[in-house]
């Protein structure tokens, strides 16, 4: 730990992060346990997809668009 | 000691197979199922069907770049371009691999996610045609403001930006320093790293993780960290080490 939380979070490492190849694979069957979530059980049952998303600007921005697009009508 | 060889996957329980093997034979919704058929058929049911799928991935692609504004200069029909190029490209992928969609979600949230990655492939590409930040240099005096370090308190960031700049000349691979300098004091989009290193994301991704781990590592072992994060890196480390044995 330092005295700079960005620098902090940037050496933190989790080990449970499953990447962005499988973030990626599943990311619209995640999306839509988000949407339907209504007490976190989403990020209760895939956590090293939400440690990915935490530590991957790229894919959490991917992530957020499918959110918006998925959650507006059709 | 091969340094976090499988960080990822490994340990989580949400893995791709998991969920498609769960949905196998997932009944799919009214709607989701109309798209498929409907996609799945020829003659004029098919190309209205096209028609309108491509016109809600070209109103998503125009979305979502249009909020990605701040990082990239693309406008006007420049910017429309890109959109018409995102939404025909995830149209064709989207029918490639229709018999891929085992229905986990709905069929929109599938096809959506096509066109959201292809707008994140085009901005990478077009990266290199303008790019933003200044590539000529390695630009070590940017970390400190990189990670929100005040110039006024340079006495107490001094060696740890030291020790940094010594860790990544050192015991970083040539790769993993590549992607460091890249990233981190150049501020390459990781996607626009990709297309100059020609990989892809997740290669880039585990890359720095494996960079970022050995730097924190290191730090703590020089004594930059504070005792908490030693004995946590400590922790950390045996944890993996369990894990690949």
């Amino acid at each position: 730990m330092t005295k700079w939380p960005a620098l902090d979070r940037f050496l933190a490492t989790d080990p449970s992060d499953v990447g962005c190849e499988q973030t990626l694979e599943v990311l619209h069957v995640y999306v839509e346990m988000v949407l339907q979530d209504a007490d976190g059980s989403a990020a209760r049952r895939y956590p090293g997809l939400v440690a990915h998303l935490a530590a991957c600007p790229p894919c959490d921005d991917d992530f957020q668009c499918l959110l918006t697009a998925a959650g507006a009508p059709s | 000691m091969q340094p976090c060889e499988a960080p990822m996957a490994s340990t989580a329980p949400a893995t791709a197979s998991s969920l498609t093997t769960t949905a196998k034979d997932r009944r799919l919704d009214a709607e989701s199922a109309g798209w498929v058929q409907t996609l799945g058929s020829t003659g004029l049911m098919r190309e209205q069907a096209l028609a309108r799928l491509h016109d809600m991935l070209l109103r998503i692609a125009r979305s979502e770049l249009r909020r990605r504004s701040g990082r990239h200069p693309i406008t006007g029909p420049e910017l429309d371009d890109l959109a018409h190029q995102a939404a025909a490209d995830a149209l064709l992928a989207i029918t490639g691999e229709l018999d891929g969609f085992r229905g986990e979600s709905r069929f929109t949230t599938w096809a959506y996610r096509f066109v959201i990655l292809e707008v994140s492939t085009k901005l990478g590409r077009h990266f290199w045609q303008k790019p933003t930040v200044a590539l000529d240099t390695e630009a070590w005096e940017r970390l400190p403001d990189r990670f929100g370090m005040d110039p006024g308190d340079h006495a107490q960031w001094r060696g740890l930006v030291d020790a940094l700049h010594r860790i990544v000349e050192e015991d970083l691979t040539p790769r993993q320093r590549e992607v460091f300098v890249a990233i981190v004091l150049q501020g390459v989009p990781l996607d626009a790293l990709v297309v100059r290193l020609g990989t892809n994301r997740n290669a880039i991704y585990k890359t720095l993780y494996d960079a970022r781990r050995k730097l924190r590592t290191s730090l703590a072992a020089n004594g930059y960290l504070t005792t908490a994060a030693n004995s946590a890196d400590v922790d950390l480390a045996d944890a993996d080490e369990g894990k690949r044995s």
